[in-house]
């Protein structure tokens, strides 16, 4: 890492994330002047051109990627069309011990005499709060299910590779072309695309003012600057910023540039979830790698320093200050912005380069928050490249995280997309299956199933807020059977689905129509053939997800209920849920017969694993292919975040022997601690789920250093990891550290801010975390500790 | 049906052959390694183990006990040995795992299914499994059975031994394995009595007939400090180990005192304790040493 690296790296590590009010304010101006002035898709673009031209432009000592979404590095937007904090909301932000960000006094002032007395009552959280059933609100405070677009838009896709041979103004073209095409006389919705089209033109002037604005600002800088090294830096990157996002970019560094401000472009217009995943940058950039190497235009440490300065600008941007719920489901400063890797080509030959591995060393060096980085693995990649893979994850930062690049394609193919199209996707977020640059594919929220339970043996009743928010299906006392059970179960779940479901159409339509995402519609297709918007089913392929959380605790739970109430008969039916409602008091050696007699998941047993089946199988068939409103559908991923702290908190106690308000397991992971048998049991288990039919799977691996021993180690755990994906298994990540450093950090933060660990689908800083997560991370079986 | 003595089934097992093995632990040992790392591997037969630190007192075990044996005092719960027949009804009534039944005899085709479970991992990773103990060679009719299954359903197998046993019992085992590991403790005969509990010549023998007759075979050398550790001791070892036919590569077994919980749990004597700080030479230096005599020489596999 050279003395640059060092300090933008550092620079970006501590400074403190803030709360900057430049973005509120100004779309605030914006729109108390221009509301109604015009259709919403132009000016949602006018809103977007507006920022761009006024926003403050910062380019930091010794950077050579530049632009930022706030005035400097972590000072973080806030969207109020969207959320309007409150004075509250913003107080907590300010105080909070977990993910705090620093809220000026004056910022609060601009928020009550600006901000809050224009939104209030306007915002999509207030009034999706105000339109929706009293059944979807109840089940939502309950903890059945989360909303993912309450306080941010849909996001959750990746861009693909068509802009790094055609800039703005060929995308200009297209869009001409497009509107050239409007058939008034015979397409009703010809007035409505033409709003879209003029809306994406005036889109991409607003990115192309931005980076004119560096230009100048670099120009500036370097008419005054007197190092003359730096003077020549300045210059480029005043060059650089006049030729993209203007045009394709001509070099390496272009490219890197080019791709940050579609990234700012798109973090700007929206808070779209994600922020933007780049896609499969290591074959993207490469052929200008290569142009320029063999030029003798750049060197390989070169490039080495401009990817490191182009990694670092991403973790400037912590994600947008959430609160309330979706704070307690994605607790974490991370964005999730994942960097693809490897994987096969568009003809479905092998995609690593050398600049896959030049990748990897990056993320080993920078090692910060953000960007994650995964590899996407397919039985036609090198084991060469998994090995160096498996040797930066033996550092313990918890990425990269592998993913079956195979899989990943079968999925995209059963969901109807061209073979071409799955091979240029990949994933992104935490785990989701995409096809980059064409598909559109929201989570829409996480469901409870542990509670969904709960309420089946409650006879539709939530017991800890002592309200009916279920269908009756029948006293648990009164089964004769397991598979009564489970049927009731199933009822009790098609309920909960329903409700989410009409939450969802409601929200979906209410994006369409009140916050198109005009920019991001530029850069995805086939938005501007269309003449559609982003969030209005304009991409080729629009997909929603429903992320089933606690697959693990659920399965184990009705697995005792099926071993000891149905079979062996030893434990009456009401006698456990009377356990359950006291929290086992008094019932201690009950509680662990539970935890240590039961079968359960994660151990290779087929008993239980079996049962697991049942329960995705239900998920599945509940979920699966209902339509959403953009002619596409719905299918499921088994992925947390941090929810199942929160899912674990809104329940009582469980028939796994798991207490009230503890968490429940998480992504497709056993319960902490139930795997016994080794990771090949675990691997077996998880295994027996047909990832196939998701959208992605999340498994968590803990291990001990010492099992990454050597060259012998990492081809281990390279064979593991194979042996994982010829069950075509979606995904596993591993996080690399004893449980006594953890503990230690938990007593001594301040002696291990630094250290980073795998929550689900991302990497946090373990103190960063709630004291309930980093206890849960803690428990999380180790591997390799016999 | 033939039946064995087994006291544990390890899967991912990274350190006893090639790739990635599911170990299979027979129970019963000739010898009685002071450092032993598994004390319940020793006796050949069934054994109950308690462990206080997870003990709740509920008093199931004592319910459940058709004897008698069993009592509750400050120590927590006492077995009285002359009483118990070990049943393991205690240990089905232990809700909390404190008791653990430890010793299962099996058959082979129950034990293929366990090792079938994992063979994507063997194939990925040329794997298989491994019979380590305990001591695989006393159970040896049970042990070729085993070996002759595997072999039929080509699964790679390795035997894990302290080779004292019978050479025309070795023998037979042999015809079935595909690997050896094979234990020198010391070239000493009276130094591997005292350390090891049986004289040392005819283990020194077995290994030279193995390799004679073309098996392969990797020589594993535990290397206990104030033990075996003397330079003395690895010399006669190097020029031994020169002396033998061909073999598949030398490993150096660093001591570690991981076991102790376990001698606490069962409640035995750890005889490891006084002597784990006399070391005279490190693995690293033992590796050295016997590099010398130009053996291909590894630490820790």
């Amino acid at each position: 890492m050279n003395d640059r690296i060092e300090y933008l790296r550092k620079e970006s590590y501590e400074a403190p994330v803030t709360l900057s009010t430049e973005r509120a304010e100004l779309i605030t101006e914006f729109y108390k002047e221009n509301y109604g002035k015009y259709p919403v898709p132009v000016m949602r673009a006018l809103a977007l051109k507006y920022l761009c031209e006024n926003k403050t432009i910062y380019i930091g000592k010794y950077e050579l990627i530049v632009g930022e979404r706030g005035p400097f590095p972590k000072a973080v937007s806030t969207y109020p069309e969207l959320t309007c904090h409150s004075v509250g909301d913003l107080e907590i932000l300010n105080s909070r011990e977990k993910t705090r960000y620093s809220v000026s006094n004056e910022a609060i002032k601009v928020y009550e005499d600006k901000i809050i007395p224009y939104w209030r009552g306007r915002t999509m959280r207030d009034r999706i709060f105000s339109d929706l059933s009293d059944e979807w609100k109840e089940s939502y405070t309950a903890g059945i299910f989360t909303e993912f677009m309450e306080q941010r838009a849909p996001g959750h896709t990746t861009l693909d590779g068509k802009f790094y041979s055609k800039g703005l103004y060929d995308f200009k073209e297209d869009i001409y072309e497009s509107l050239e095409g409007l058939d008034f006389k015979n397409d009703p919705d010809a007035m409505s695309k033409q709003a879209q089209l003029k809306g994406m033109v005036i889109a991409c002037d607003a990115a192309i003012i931005f980076a004119e604005r560096h230009a100048d600002l670099a120009k500036n800088m370097a008419s005054r600057e007197s190092n003359p090294r730096r003077k020549k830096e300045l210059k480029i990157i005043a060059s650089n910023c006049h030729r993209v996002p203007a045009h394709a970019p001509g070099n390496f560094w272009e490219a890197l540039q080019m791709y940050w401000f579609m990234h700012l472009g798109t973090i700007t217009e929206l808070n779209g979830w994600d922020a933007m995943n780049p896609g499969h940058l290591d074959r993207y950039f490469y052929p200008f790698y290569k142009q320029d190497l063999e030029n003798k235009k750049l060197a390989r440490d070169e490039a080495m320093e401009l990817l490191e300065c182009f990694w670092i600008k991403f973790n400037n941007h912590p994600a947008p200050p959430k609160v309330g719920i979706t704070d307690a489901e994605s607790g974490t400063y991370n964005d999730f912005t994942n960097i693809n890797i490897g994987g096969v080509l568009q003809d479905g030959s092998d995609g690593v380069n050398e600049l896959s591995y030049l990748m990897l060393e990056v993320m080993d060096e920078i090692h910060l928050l953000q960007p994650q980085g995964n590899i996407q693995l397919s039985r036609k990649n090198p084991d060469r490249f998994l090995k160096a893979a498996c040797r930066v994850i033996r550092k313990g930062y918890g990425y990269p995280s592998i993913f079956n690049a195979d899989t990943v394609i079968e999925q995209m193919i059963r969901t109807g997309k061209t073979v071409e199209d799955a091979r240029e996707g990949g994933t992104s977020g935490c785990v989701e299956t995409g096809a980059f640059g064409k598909e559109a594919y929201i989570l829409t929220g996480y469901l409870n199933t542990p509670k969904i339970l709960e309420t089946t043996l409650n006879n539709g009743v939530d017991p800890i807020k002592g309200k009916k928010i279920g269908i009756e299906t029948g006293d648990p006392g009164g089964f004769k059977s397991f598979d009564e059970l489970f049927e009731a179960f199933k009822l009790q779940l098609h309920h909960f689905v329903e409700i989410k479901m009409k939450g969802n159409q409601y929200i979906e339509r209410m994006y369409a129509e009140h916050v198109p995402a005009v920019f991001l519609s530029v850069l995805v297709d086939d938005c501007i053939s269309k003449g559609k918007d982003y969030n209005d089913g304009g991409p080729r392929y629009n997909t929603n997800y429903i992320q089933c959380v606690g697959i693990g605790t659920i399965t184990d739970s009705l697995s005792a209920i099926k071993k000891w109430v149905f079979e062996e008969g030893c434990i009456k039916m009401n006698e456990l849920l009377e356990a359950l409602r006291s929290d086992f008091e008094g019932k201690e050696p009950l509680r662990l017969m539970l935890i240590n007699k039961t079968p359960r998941y994660g151990n290779d047993d087929d008993y239980v694993d079996s049962i697991m089946q049942q329960v995705f199988n239900a998920l599945y068939d509940e979920i699966d292919g209902r339509p959403n409103t953009k002619e596409g559908k719905y299918h499921i991923v088994m992925l947390p975040t941090t929810c199942h702290i929160y899912f674990g908190s809104v329940m009582g106690a469980s028939a796994d022997g798991r207490k009230a308000k503890m968490p429940v397991s998480e992504g497709i992971s056993p319960v902490q601690g139930a795997d016994r048998n080794g990771p090949t049991a675990v691997i077996k288990s998880a295994g027996k789920m047909d990832h196939i039919k998701t959208g992605g799977t999340l498994l968590n691996m803990k291990l001990m250093p010492g099992i990454l021993d050597g060259e012998d180690g990492i081809s281990k755990l390279a064979k593991l990891v194979r042996t994982y994906f010829r069950y075509d298994a979606h995904h596993v990540q591993f996080n690399v550290i004893d449980a006594l450093t953890l503990r230690k950090a938990q007593e001594k933060p301040e002696e291990y801010r630094a250290l980073i660990v795998r929550v689900a689908g991302y990497s946090d800083y373990f103190c960063d975390i709630g004291k309930d997560l980093q206890n849960e991370i803690i428990s999380r079986t180790l591997q390799g500790e016999l | 049906m033939i039946q064995g003595m087994i006291f544990d089934i390890n899967k991912y097992s990274i350190h006893d052959g090639p790739g990635i093995r599911t170990t299979i632990f027979f129970k019963g040992c000739p010898g009685s390694c002071r450092w032993c790392h598994n004390p319940e591997s020793l006796s050949p037969s069934v054994e109950i183990l308690y462990r206080k630190d997870r003990c709740i007192e509920c008093g199931g075990c004592l319910k459940a006990c058709p004897n008698k044996a069993l009592s509750i005092t400050e120590q927590g719960v006492l077995t009285d040995s002359s009483r118990c027949r070990v049943c393991g009804k205690c240990v089905s009534a232990c809700p909390s795992e404190a008791r653990e039944l430890v010793g299962r005899t099996v058959i082979v085709d129950e034990l293929m299914d366990e090792i079938e479970k994992d063979i994507l991992f063997y194939d990925e990773s040329g794997g298989g499994v491994t019979i380590s103990g305990g001591e695989p060679l006393i159970q040896p009719e049970f042990l070729i059975a085993l070996l002759k299954k595997c072999r039929e359903r080509n699964i790679h197998t390795t035997v894990d031994t302290m080779g004292y046993a019978d050479p025309e019992t070795l023998c037979r085992v042999a015809e079935y394995t595909d690997l050896f590991l094979f234990d020198i403790k010391h070239m000493d005969s009276e130094k591997h009595v005292e350390c090891v509990g049986v004289p040392n010549k005819i283990i020194l023998s077995n290994l030279r007939m193995l390799l004679e007759n073309g098996y392969a075979v990797k020589v594993r050398i535990p290397v206990i400090p104030g033990i075996n550790d003397d330079p003395e001791n690895i010399e006669r070892m190097g020029k031994f180990i020169v002396s033998l036919p061909a073999i598949g590569g030398v490993s150096i077994l660093p001591y570690h005192d991981t076991a102790t919980k376990k001698y606490i749990q069962f409640g035995i004597d750890y005889r490891m304790k006084e002597i784990k700080n006399s070391s005279s030479m490190s693995a690293e230096e033992v590796a050295e040493q016997l590099a010398k005599y130009g053996l291909d020489v590894k630490i820790g596999t």
